[in-house]
Order: structure tokens, then sequence, then C-alpha cells
């Protein structure tokens, strides 16, 4: 997977009336990459996705997709297939022709077009489907047909537009892992659209995350959990727990945090630069929280009060309360070693915390 | 996958860079030139129809009759003598009674039919909406000739009666009378009035109707407190749509009417006929479209009012 | 009128006299109607009870009067380009009104829509008045700009629904793919809402064919059927000459909406 900038997104605005939908947005999308837009609905995903395929105009900036400016570039002259939401699957025409449809400006015999389908059909394993009539299709059996049609003219990018979105669940997770592999074995840039950030996380090498038409954040699945960079990336993908705190240095060779609930804690000079006495945040997942009986006796912990558990089967969330915090902490352990009969946490009861520093993401005061 | 490639003509077009002439780089950046081109032909076609033919008509309001020709001077005589000759206004009267008895007459003949169907018919409703509005395209000269066949001196129900022994001499007053208006208007109008009120009356969640019937209703009240409020939109709809057209009909007072059921519509094609007085014309058909818009305005508003009241 | 169990909603149960009243109704809409071709067959020139035999010689006349031949190929040529041009814009208009965010738009659907609640004398008048003025002379042209006018409405409104229930990404889709906006309205729009074409085109035919008022006041030496018939009118004794025809274009106006309606509402929810 080579990271050249394969489709360069720069300072792109777009307005509908005086509604600002994508808000001075730059990204860099690589060849071979599978790249998810993620975010709420109304965030400007779709809009993005549009104005990479040619239905919507940019009102300032410029995109380029493999070099080339698209600013005049109509749709139908883009090296860019879409798949709809809906999957636009033309009703009167058979499969073979829907798949087959935009083959007709490459001029090929009859028999090459055949040739493509088929093999098509048996890339989204729906072999022999030719002459069936599209209207009496499944969703999902539709939905690949609408990939089939876009691949089958091999385009430099494929787009996604919230494809799993109206199937079921069982069937949208195969259908991701089925998606996931199509796009390792076609070698083709994904462009996906979603608002599930546990899909965005499984499919993708790199995700964007999007809010109000702003680009929050573009990072890997991992450097978006372990890393984010402000508190809405943070509480948008999983839980997080938010501490204010004070940064506190020594000279320029160590630093920490004062924070309100869990101490003081010693942090790495790369993870903060701000200066002695800036206020800051810094946030923990419920899943890097420790809890403990009794007062460990290295490490970083603080006593805390049980206030609250729910069983989940697979885990178990609990919510604690600290002094110098308002709100509880949630912590999350599995369940994974813990037989039926024994001894589970009581609400009211006194309990340990413990946590590592280095699992500590610092971020800008509210 | 197989390598089969993409015609040579295609690949050598992606890899050059694709240029646009600026007209199609313009239509494309804009949605609403691209609407407004779309939509050229029938603007070009209502303004040659209708919007300049209205300026037109207006203008020629303002003028008066010269022997043959016009005489150009701007003037508000024609208005004037539509308000102080006292047959104009006599005339527009006539003519707004006929046309509001007519469909007041309409709808309440239709509303329970479009009631039937929106509630009472389960299969077939396409069949019979089609059915209920099949005569409304068809010619509606040969629907109130067929009228003036039935009310006629020697017409349907007099030769009909008469034969059958009912009458000794025929009835007089069934034809050139504003009876005889009314009735064909009121016939010939049936299926522009029952589709509103049959959309209006369809549109109803029946679970409104089920709710009230649990909280205690019987048929007579839910009717009354629920349906037919809630059909207003679709009965004021059907009024209108009979009400304007109907004003200016001239075919059947022409027809039917004699002296006694003579419209407005009637008096506006004698300006543009033997009187020869057009500008007179136009000035008679301005002021009933002032009239019509006068009416319709009162009407909504009191109707408006009335539903304020109720909701 | 019994009440029975709870079987689906309450409006299960049959209720009479509406019923009757149904049926009734229908039968007073299309008797007088009916009384027409009756006539039409009666063999005598009076049009009156009681009936004196059947005859076919009214329209037998019919086929020799070089009159009602031309004016029936008049009624033809202008009903054919009426429709012909009302539904290709009727396609165009629907198509902008679903599509495109054009400023002004309910602007200018209202003055499309306004023949069908304008008394038509007032546009006859308007365009007499124009057409004068700039010098036109009365002829067929002017009746077919007439009838363009009155029967837009009706095309874009048979029009309009099937554009709206028809996904837009369809469109979006084959232009993905390749095709440029000729070629999608061929590939796509076309075969999508061509039922709404077919009744369309019938349906604008029908309306111009039968269509009196305009022709009253912009035909000029060539007369449509209506104007033939109106013409006829004051000479009592063609009165069963003019009910036979008036019989006949009954009869193809009846079926030529009948087939607009089934095939306009094919494939749309109940419309």
């Amino acid at each position: 997977m080579k990271n050249d900038a394969f489709i360069s997104i720069r300072n792109v605005n777009k307005y509908f009336g005086s509604f600002q939908a994508i808000d001075n947005v730059n990204m860099d999308i690589g060849e071979g990459e599978f790249f998810s837009l993620l975010g709420a609905s109304g965030c400007g995903k779709t809009t993005l996705l549009r104005m990479l395929a040619g239905f919507e105009s940019t009102s300032d900036g410029e995109i380029l997709i493999d070099g080339q400016p698209s600013a005049d570039v109509p749709p139908h002259h883009r090296p860019v297939n879409m798949v709809f939401q809906s999957y636009a699957i033309f009703p009167h025409l058979n499969v073979a022709d829907n798949i087959a449809y935009g083959l007709r400006k490459h001029k090929l015999s009859k028999a090459q077009k055949q040739e493509m389908v088929d093999e098509m059909l048996e890339l989204i394993k729906l072999p022999g489907y030719g002459k069936r009539k599209a209207n009496e299709l499944s969703g999902g059996q539709r939905q690949r047909i609408a990939l089939a049609r876009a691949l089958i003219l091999k385009p430099k990018v494929l787009l996604l537009d919230e494809p799993l979105g109206a199937l079921d669940k069982q069937l949208r997770e195969q259908m991701q892992l089925e998606l996931r592999a199509l796009q390792r074995q076609v070698g083709i840039t994904f462009v996906f659209v979603t608002h599930d950030q546990e899909e965005a996380l499984t499919l993708s090498d790199r995700i964007a995350v999007m809010s109000g038409g702003k680009v929050l954040q573009v990072d890997t699945p991992e450097g978006l959990y372990e890393a984010p960079k402000t508190r809405e990336v943070a509480s948008f993908i999983g839980n997080m727990n938010f501490f204010q705190g004070t940064v506190r240095r020594n000279g320029s060779s160590e630093a920490a945090i004062e924070t309100q609930g869990l101490g003081s804690i010693p942090i790495s000079l790369e993870k903060v630069t701000k200066p002695d006495g800036a206020p800051v945040q810094v946030a923990l997942r419920p899943e890097k929280f420790e809890l403990l009986e009794e007062e460990p006796t290295g490490g970083h912990f603080v006593s805390a009060k049980m206030d609250k558990t729910a069983y989940l089967g697979e885990r178990s969330h609990y919510y604690v309360t600290l002094d110098g915090k308002s709100e509880p902490v949630a912590v999350s352990s599995t369940n994974q070693f813990v037989a039926r009969d024994d001894a589970r946490w009581k609400e009211g009861e006194p309990v340990w915390l413990s946590w590592s520093p280095e699992a500590v993401v610092v971020l800008d005061a509210d | 996958m197989a390598d089969t490639s993409l015609s040579p003509a295609e690949a050598r077009q992606s890899a050059e860079r694709i240029k646009t002439s600026w007209f199609s780089a313009l239509l494309y950046r804009s949605e609403a030139l691209r609407g407004y081109l779309l939509m050229s032909p029938t603007i070009l076609i209502l303004t040659i129809g209708i919007i300049i033919p209205f300026f037109i008509l207006v203008a020629m309001s303002l003028w008066t009759r010269d022997g043959f020709g016009f005489d150009t001077t701007l003037t508000m005589a024609n208005y004037a003598r539509t308000w102080e000759e006292p047959i104009f206004g006599a005339l527009l009267q006539r003519s707004f009674w006929i046309s509001g008895v007519a469909t007041v007459a309409t709808i309440l003949v239709c509303y329970p039919m479009a009631y039937y169907v929106a509630f009472h018919v389960h299969k077939n409703k396409m069949m019979w909406i089609i059915l209920m509005t099949l005569p409304f395209w068809t010619s509606y000269l040969l629907r109130v000739f067929a009228w003036k066949v039935i009310l006629g001196y020697e017409g349907v129900i007099n030769s009909g009666f008469m034969s059958l022994g009912l009458i000794e001499a025929p009835l007089e007053f069934l034809l050139y009378s504003q009876t005889a208006v009314i009735i064909t208007l009121a016939h010939a109008w049936a299926a522009s009035a029952i589709l509103p009120m049959y959309v209006s009356l369809e549109k109803i969640d029946k679970s409104l109707l089920e709710a009230a019937t649990d909280l205690g209703d019987g048929p007579v009240a839910r009717f009354l407190r629920i349906t037919l409020p809630l059909s207003m939109p679709g009965i004021i709809a059907a009024s209108f749509l009979i009400f304007i057209p109907t004003t200016g009909d001239y075919i059947t007072p022409a027809l039917l009417g004699g002296p006694d059921g003579a419209m407005i519509g009637n008096f506006i094609q004698l300006q543009f006929g033997p009187v020869n007085n057009w500008p007179m014309g136009a000035t008679l058909s301005i002021v009933l479209m002032l009239w019509i818009s006068a009416i319709a305005l009162v009407f909504l508003f009191v109707t408006k009012k009335a539903q304020d009241k109720i909701a | 009128m019994s009440a029975r169990g709870d079987t689906g909603t309450y409006i299960k149960r049959p209720n009479r006299p509406l019923q009757i009243y149904a049926v009734i109704f229908l039968i007073v809409l299309y008797v007088p109607v009916l009384f027409i071709p009756m006539f039409s067959f009666n063999d005598s020139i009076y049009v009156r009870f009681p009936l004196q035999g059947f005859t076919l010689q009214w329209y037998a006349e019919l086929w020799s009067r070089d009159a009602v031949w031309a004016a029936l190929f008049n009624s033809v040529k202008v009903g054919a380009v009426v429709a012909a041009i009302s539904t290709i814009l009727g396609v165009v208009a629907a198509r902008a009104i679903t599509r495109y965010r054009i400023p002004g738009k309910s602007a200018l659907v209202t003055f499309i829509m306004m023949p069908l609640v304008i008394p038509g004398i007032i546009f006859g008048v308007a365009l007499l008045v124009l057409l004068s003025r700039m010098g036109v002379p009365l002829s067929l042209y002017t009746v077919t700009l007439g009838h363009l006018i009155v029967c837009l409405p009706f095309a874009v409104a048979t029009l309009l629904p099937r554009f709206e229930g028809f996904d837009p990404s369809m469109e979006e889709a084959s232009a993905d793919l390749g095709e440029n906006g000729w070629w999608t309205f061929w590939r796509v729009t076309f075969p999508m809402v061509f039922p709404g074409v077919v009744a369309s085109l019938l349906l604008t035919f029908t309306i111009s064919f039968d269509e009196f008022i305009m022709a009253f006041f912009l035909t000029g030496t060539d007369a449509t059927l209506p104007m033939y018939i109106w013409g006829q009118l004051r000479f009592p004794q063609e009165f069963p000459s003019v009910l036979a025809l008036s019989s006949l274009i009954l009869f193809i106006s009846f079926i030529l909406v009948f087939i607009a309606q089934r095939v306009g509402r094919m494939g749309l929810e109940d419309a």
C-alpha cells in the first residue's frame, strides 16, 4: 500500500445556500487504501463523497484525483465509480445488463462483455445469475451487483455510500469481511462512508472522523482509539473517561499532570508540550483501569467506591466514584476468567483503581 | 482476474487531461442554470401563451373602441362602465350565484360518493376512481349537449314523461333557464369535485377513527368530529376547482341558458363577436378575474378562521 | 347494519344505503351521456321519446360529408402535434421540477397549472388579443398554441408522479458509470417513466381533440371537429347526425382516456 496522495482534498468548502456543509476539509487518500469517512448523520461525509464522485461541486478549494484537478469534470468522465446507498439497480434490466451497463462506451464485442460479466459474477459469488431480473433479488444480492457493476469498469477509486446500512446484523458482518477481502484482492482505493464506528474500525486502513462539516482527525483505527486528538474524537469512538488537570513541569526533564481525581500522573515529554500551569484534560479508556480489592503495593492507584455495576455477559461495566471528580469513572473488564459463582463487586464497596500512565491520553482542556 | 482491458481509446482518454468547454463547466457547476435550461421551452410557451397575452389584455382593457380600430389613450372608461351600468353587475352577480349553487350542489352530491370509495371500497379502488373521473376528460361540449337533449322542449324528459302519460304538456322551465345551467354545471363538474375530496378522505389515518370509537364516539359523532374536519382541505379544494372555472363558463349558458341563464362568459364572447368591443371584453375578463380572486381570498380567510376555531 | 366482532377496522361493516347511493351516482353520471348514442340510432329526425326504430343512416351520412372528414383530419393533426409537444415539454418540466433546486420553482409550477383553474374563456380571449395585435392570422396553428396551454398542465400532472416515484440515484448511477445526460435519459430515465409518457400522449391528444373553447376563439377557416359540431347545432334537422358524430367522438375519447388512466397508474402506488 503506497501512500502517495492519490486523492488530494485541499481547503474544500461547500455551501448549500447559507448552510455550510463542508468546512475547510483537507485530506489525502493513498492509492490502494481502504479509507473510511466516519461521522454521525449530517456531518458532511456523504456530501464529501458526492464531491469525489462529481455530483456536487466544491464552493472553494480543489480536489485532485490521480493528480488531475476534478473541478469541471462531470461524473461520467471521472475514473471513479460509486456504490449508492439504495444500490440504484436498474429495475428494467436483468442482472447481466446491469453489470455490463457502463461497458457500452467501450466498444467491446458481445463475447468480451459476456466474459467480463461472468468474471464479475464469480467475483461476487453469484455465478449464473446473469439472466435474472434485477428486481427479484434480495438486498444483499443487489448490493453485490451494485459492486460488480462498478468494479467491472476498473475504476481507480471506488466510493461506497453506507452500502451495508440496509442489511441485518449478521449479513452486514459477513459482507464487511467480504468487502475487505475484495478490496485486498482488487487492490483499488476504497472510500467508504459510514456512521457505524465498529464498521469503520473493522474495515479501514485509515479513518477520517467528521463532525459538523469538519474533519476532526485522520488516523489508523489504532491511532484513533488509543491516541485521539480531541475530546470529540475520543468520545465518538468507544467510551472515554475525562479528568481535568494542570501541567506541572520540573525544569525540562520531567513533566506531570496534576489531575482532579487521579492525583499526579507522570507524563513522558513527547505527550505534553504545554508550559507549566497550563490546563489540560487527561483521558483513559474504561478497559485501561484495573479494579483491586486491596491497596496495591506499586504503580499508580487511587481509592474509590463502587457505585453501579452492569453485567453484559462477555464483560461487565463498573462505575466508581472518586474524590475530586463529580462524575463516576467508567471501568470495563472482561469476564474472561470469572466463573459464575465467583464473588462480584458490590455497590457501595470500597475498591482500588489502578492504571498505567502509558495508557493516558493528553488532550487540550475544554 | 483475466486481463480484458479497456479499449485503447478509453485508455488514452483516461491518460489525457479531460477538457470541458466553459459552457459545460458552467452548466456543471450551477444546478439552477441546468434547471432553467431544461424548463426553457416550457417557460417560453408560458410566456407567449399566458404572460404576454395577459399584459396585452390589461392594456386593451384600458383602451376604447374607435370605429373598427382602437383608441389607445389609456382610460378607465370601461371599468367605470362596468361599475355604473347595472347590467354588468347583475350579470356578474348571476354568474357567481349560478356557480355558487352548482358548487354547493356538486359537493353535497359528490361527497358521499368520495366517502364511499375511500372507506368502503377495498378491491379495485383504481377502477372506481377511473370510472368516477373518466367523463371529465372527454368533450365538455358534448356532455353539455347531452343535457340539452335531455332537458329540451321535446327532449328526453319531456317526451319520456309524456309518452308515459305522466304529464300532458312539456315542462317549459327545464331548458333555457338558470336551473338548466345549474344542473348541467353540477353534472359536468362532478368528477372534478370527487377527486380532491377522495384524496383528502383517503389520507385520513384510520387509526384516528378507531381511537375515537374506543373513546366512546358513535358513527355520527365520529363523522362530525373527525372525518369531516379532516376532509375539509379536500372540500375546499373541490370548491375552488368547480367554482372558479364555472363562473366564466361559456358553453353551458350559451347552449342551455337562454336569456335568463346568461352568464358573464356569454357577455364577454359577445364583445369579441357581434358587439365588436374588444376593449370592453378585455375589461370584463379582468373584472371577472379580480372578482374571482376576491371571492377566493374571502373564502380562504373565512375557512381558515373556522378551522382555527375548531382546532 | 349489524356490528360484527373486531374483524379489522370498524369500517368493514357494509353500509347499504351508501352502496345504493354509489351505484345510483354512477348511473346518473353516465346515463345523460348515454342518451346521445341511444338517439343516434333512432330512426327519426326528432330527438325525443318514443324511439322510432333502429337505423344506421345517420352514421352513413357522416361518411359522405367532406366537411366532417376535413374537420376530423384537422382535429387529429392538431391533437397529434399538441400531444407530442406537450408530452415532451411535460417530461422535461417534470424532470426539472423533481430533480433540480430552482429558484422560483413554485411560481413556475403555479403558472403551468393555471389553465386547470382559471376559466378557459380568459385564456382564449387573451391569446386572441395578443395574436391580433401581432397581426398573426387565426388558423390551426393558433388553435394548436391555445391547446398547448390547456394541455400542458395535464401532461405535467401525469408525469410528475412518475418522476417523483423514481429514485434519483438511478440517474446518478448511470452518470457515474460513464453515460452523459443524453444517454442517461434514453437508457434509464425514459424506460422508467414510459407508462407516464404513453398516458400523457393519450390524455393530451384526447383533451385537444375534444377541446372547444380555445378553438372557438382561435380558429381561422379550418374547423376542428368540435367547431364543426358547434356550427351544426343551429340546424335542428342536423341533430341526429350531430348525435352520431358525437357518439363516435365520445366512444373514442372514453377508450383513449381509459387506456391512458390504466397505463398511467401502472406501477405507481395507489395514485
